[in-house]
């Protein structure tokens, strides 16, 4: 399951973000902070490639000795950054594919709330509650 | 799908009671009416811009963007692709209709001309606002000729 969700508008500044272990959140907020770069990177190389497949899913960005971070962009250029733990080896990439898309749905239902204005941060109740169905403990 | 006319109904609804209470509200009084259905329409067009393109892949470059407008979210809105889309290649695209649903049950031809505008605000907004969470800013006007086809000018702000 994720250790760390975050939604990331446009304009690289975090509309949502939450982990699980509550202590070092620090550590993650770094870690979403660095996984830009790597998004970013992906976006330019999809752009200049004559691909004529773009896919929304940029799938793993990088691995570190405790954490897997994963990525997807949306076409509005919200980009969603997930952070698993790397000893959960029993996630496969459809099943990420799978967290990244329920993310995309219910941000849509956010966006579609005549209550949100663009550009804030997200305090549905309903979008923290799917992402805390994403993120329950193994432990 | 729901029933294409309650949208009409409701727009129709929209724009008859900004001008119930004062009919003829000078130019000042016009323009903040026409400026509130087109925010109305531009807060519409973000959220559909966010919903439509979900099951899409990315778009490539502006020219895709705007076929989607002109394909995915015209047929959404309004049961039908639009008729032409032509650009100069320099930012300026125009869209046109040439049978336009919310100008078709008005009138065919030149009658109502000076009442058209106010049926188009809406939608100009509705395309400003798609474009925006597309992430391209744009300038939408209208214009019509003759009852029910419609132009409709994007011009891309390029700061």
């Amino acid at each position: 399951m994720a250790v760390c969700v975050a939604v990331i508008a446009k304009e690289n500044y975090p509309l949502y973000i939450r982990s699980t272990p509550t202590e070092n959140e620090l550590k993650f907020h770094y870690m979403v902070h660095t996984s830009l770069d790597v998004v970013d990177e992906k976006i330019s190389a999809m752009g200049k490639a004559l691909v004529d497949q773009r896919e929304l899913y940029l799938g793993l960005l990088y691995p570190t000795e405790d954490y897997k971070v994963y990525g997807y962009v949306t076409n509005s250029k919200v980009k969603f950054v997930m952070v698993v733990d790397s000893s959960n080896t029993a996630l496969r990439d459809n099943e990420i594919r799978s967290m990244f898309r329920k993310l995309h749905n219910s941000y849509t239902d956010v966006m579609c709330n005549p209550f949100y204005n663009p550009g804030d941060r997200i305090q549905s109740r309903a979008f923290d509650n799917m992402v805390t169905s994403m993120m329950i403990q193994v432990c | 799908m729901a029933d294409a006319v309650l949208f009409e109904f409701l727009h129709t609804e929209m724009v008859a009671e900004l001008w119930a209470h004062d009919p003829d509200p000078g130019p000042g009084g016009q323009n903040m009416n026409l400026s509130v259905l087109e925010s109305m329409g531009f807060r519409v067009g973000q959220a559909l811009g966010e919903r439509l393109p979900r099951e899409m892949l990315a778009f490539r470059e502006e020219l895709d963007v705007l076929k989607f407008l002109c394909k995915d979210l015209w047929l959404a809105a309004f049961q039908k692709q639009m008729d032409s889309l032509r650009t100069n290649h320099q930012g300026t695209y125009v869209l046109q209709d040439n049978s336009f649903p919310l100008l078709l049950p008005m009138a065919a031809g030149l009658q109502y001309l000076e009442e058209a505008p106010k049926f188009l605000a809406f939608t100009c907004g509705l395309l400003r606002g798609a474009l925006c969470t597309l992430g391209i800013e744009s300038v939408v006007t209208a214009s019509v000729a003759a009852l029910p086809g419609c132009k409709f000018q994007v011009v891309i702000q390029n700061s």
